[in-house]
């Protein structure tokens, strides 16, 4: 019987409004049955040439910018534009500087994973996840306007330091805060981790192997889930990272299970770590300078340096050509090299999965498309 | 009023008629006018207090809808409950920048939802292009491409600001529906 | 040291030797001469400048010998007489970065793409293509990701200028 190549295959396109896209962006997926056998991800909706505009600015305008390159973890990348722009300075940080940042970017890393798990809560149809993990939330967010006044897009690190010394009574808030967190966490947990609605649909889906995600140049939790031991605040380490004693989650099994528990154990690393920064910040008296003045200009050179994003490795390269102008400033995006990878992790999962997989990319749009 | 008795069977050609003869006969009685009366108000209190806006997360204040809808803020009271098909949704809330690729397929989001419908630009991008005002690549403010009945300022907004938005639109809405739509489209 | 082997975590010092005996005129090591960063003192970072035609074989040799298997960015700088392609590497298992900086002419914009040595950089390469419109020989879809399919500028080339950029 004569049959039609593709009669048996039909291309379905889950975007870019769909509710299974966290942000704009489109899946197509070729399937056959129920079965995925080819999948084309596209990207895009968000670009505004990011990288194009930073020519057009002074260096100090582009801090906030480096907040709305990813706005649910805009104080890593605001930190990691100032890191850059300090490498190309070559001035090194006061202590009091280094542990506020750590603590400003642990508190946007639960944030952020707050937000990923509120998200795949309501993707795996547990809509009660979603408001518990965005009550805890809250309460970060409360201590990012305490310290940085914003809720979202901090603004919060400078070229030489950070904006501000910590208000009255930060220490006591971000302690309870922490404290809170760590008992509530058990009661997300118990909810998702020792749920088998949750567990079977992650168990067993999105596998690859630590080649495949080496070789692939997918970073971050979903790196970590998959074998390969490497942290950039630990294997790499810069503000005071290098003077804290904190443990890297790494599972071996590669499925989407894996990652998720890897990100569930990160926040409880990150309150450890919050908890060590707060414990040294307070013998640091508070006479100490939190900021240097650094000049304008930037001398001429090209600069890398690279940061432990709550999604991945971001890397920003930077030519300075002497002006006060960047010439030109690259930004690496985890999410943007991940989601490249999507064909490999959606393949041979059903269509019913795909959001159950995805999600463990923990998208951010506006990181990705720049 | 010319009833049919046989309304079950007509061809659609009996039914255009007969419905445009009842229209007619009603509106030059006044009974248009006394029911919207009667049920404008009925009308508009429902339709303010169940606003559906659709699931459609651009940018920042995507962030924020979330957590507007979350339990500190908790829009739902409002009842302001995000659908995800255009279909079933009476709001459009663009909550970003809009770049050039995006423009048709936000034309015909707005095109597939049925009327009466409202938008609102929500967030700095969406009014004026925002922190993007030399790119390349972007609208500089959603009105250029469609209508927009509220502008909601920050940048990005507070879930606080998001809600009174909201309730500025009530009374955009409210205000449409209490002249009544009986019979009408 | 057999130049055979695998090594898992090279340092400074290999990569250097290793680099130099392999490929002695077509790359050349630009030296750190940062006081105050630590990443650069510590010989986590590695600046190398190489030439176009020994690029995929470059690669592949730090891929295979020198277990650099990540390829964390390709990136393209204009500097108006002339283009460069950088590519930025990681090793994970001494968390060294290693920079190539290649130099394209502008009048032959090709460079052989590396997205079948690294997946990862695949993406990277039609986004370099988009933007600077340099063309990476090889590559498995060279096709507009970002833009809409009907630009027909390269926008990040400094011939573009934006509104307000003189």
């Amino acid at each position: 019987m004569m049959k039609g190549p593709e009669l048996d295959k039909m291309w379905i396109t889950m975007g870019p409004q769909h509710p299974f896209s966290h942000g704009l962006w489109t899946l197509r997926v070729q399937v056959d049955g129920e079965i995925v056998v080819d999948a084309e991800p596209e990207i895009g909706y968000l670009h505004r040439g990011w990288e194009k505009e930073c020519e057009n600015r002074i260096y100090p305008k582009i801090i906030p910018m480096a907040d709305r390159l990813c706005y649910s973890a805009s104080m890593t990348w605001s930190h990691l534009y100032c890191k850059v722009v300090e490498e190309a300075l070559d001035v090194e940080l006061p202590d009091r500087a280094r542990y506020l940042r750590v603590v400003a970017d642990e508190i946007c890393r639960i944030q952020s994973h707050l937000m990923w798990l509120a998200a795949v809560g309501t993707d795996l149809g547990n809509l009660t996840v979603f408001l518990w993990c965005l009550r805890e939330r809250e309460f970060f967010l409360d201590l990012n306007v305490r310290l940085c006044g914003q809720r979202l897009t901090t603004n919060y690190p400078r070229i030489g330091g950070v904006r501000n010394d910590m208000p009255y009574y930060f220490e006591r808030d971000c302690m309870r805060a922490v404290e809170r967190f760590e008992k509530a966490l058990w009661e997300i947990i118990a909810i998702t981790d020792e749920s088998s609605l949750f567990v079977n649909r992650m168990k067993g889906t999105g596998i690859l192997t630590r080649e495949q995600v080496a070789n692939l140049g997918i970073t971050g939790p979903a790196m970590r889930g998959t074998g390969v031991d490497f942290d950039i605040r630990r294997d790499d380490p810069y503000a005071a990272y290098g003077e804290i004693d904190f443990e890297v989650p790494v599972l071996k099994d590669g499925d989407s299970y894996s990652r998720f528990r890897v990100r569930i154990e990160e926040m409880f690393q990150s309150c450890e770590i919050i908890r060590q920064a707060m414990a040294k910040l307070e013998t640091i008296p508070k006479t100490h300078p939190y900021r240097i003045k650094v000049p304008r200009a930037v001398p001429e050179g090209t600069h890398v340096t690279r940061i432990e994003d709550p999604r991945g490795e971001g890397l920003m390269y930077l030519v300075s050509d002497g002006t006060d102008k960047p010439y030109r400033l690259k930004v690496r995006s985890p999410v943007f090299v991940n989601v490249s990878a999507a064909k490999p992790l959606v393949m041979g999962a059903r269509v019913a999965d795909i959001p159950a997989v995805m999600a463990m990319i923990d998208m951010c749009l506006g990181e990705t498309d720049r | 009023m010319n009833l049919y008795p046989h309304a079950i069977g007509m061809s659609a050609d009996e039914f255009m008629s007969w419905s445009s003869a009842m229209i007619d006969n009603m509106v030059s009685a006044g009974t248009k006018r006394t029911v919207n009366r009667l049920t404008g108000p009925v009308w508009a209190w429902a339709m303010r207090n169940s606003m559906h806006p659709l699931h459609f997360g651009l940018a920042c204040c995507a962030i924020e809808m979330a957590a507007a809808s979350a339990p500190k803020h908790d829009a739902e009271r409002l009842g302001i409950i995000y659908r995800s098909s255009p279909r079933q949704t009476d709001v459009l809330l663009v909550n970003g920048w809009i770049s050039k690729k995006l423009v048709p397929n936000l034309r015909r989001l707005y095109e597939q939802m049925p009327g009466p419908k409202w938008v609102v630009a929500m967030g700095e991008c969406a009014i004026s292009g925002g922190p993007w005002y030399d790119s390349y690549n972007i609208v500089q403010g959603m009105d250029q491409i469609m209508p927009v009945d509220v502008y909601i300022p920050g940048c990005p907004i507070k879930p606080d600001a998001m809600i009174d938005g909201f309730l500025l639109l009530q009374k955009k809405i409210d205000a449409y529906f209490k002249r009544g739509n009986f019979m009408e489209d | 040291m057999s130049s055979d082997a695998k090594i898992e975590a090279p340092s400074y010092n290999d990569v250097k030797a290793l680099v130099a005996t392999k490929f002695p005129k077509t790359v050349s090591l630009r030296e750190n001469t940062k006081k105050n960063s630590r990443a650069d003192n510590e010989k986590r970072r590695i600046y190398f400048k190489a030439d176009r035609k020994v690029l995929l074989e470059l690669c592949t040799y730090l891929r295979d010998k020198l277990n650099f298997e990540h390829a964390s960015s390709v990136t393209a700088v204009d500097w108006v007489d002339h283009m460069e392609v950088v590519y930025h590497l990681s090793n994970y298992f001494n968390g060294m970065l290693l920079e190539i900086s290649v130099d394209v002419p502008l009048d032959d914009l090709t460079v052989d793409s590396v997205a079948n040595v690294w997946g990862g950089a695949n993406w990277h390469e039609r986004e370099a293509y988009e933007l600077f419109g340099i063309v990476f020989k090889g590559h498995p879809k060279l096709e507009r990701l970002l833009t809409p399919k009907y630009y027909e500028f390269y926008p990040f080339r400094k011939s573009y200028k934006l509104r307000g950029q003189e």
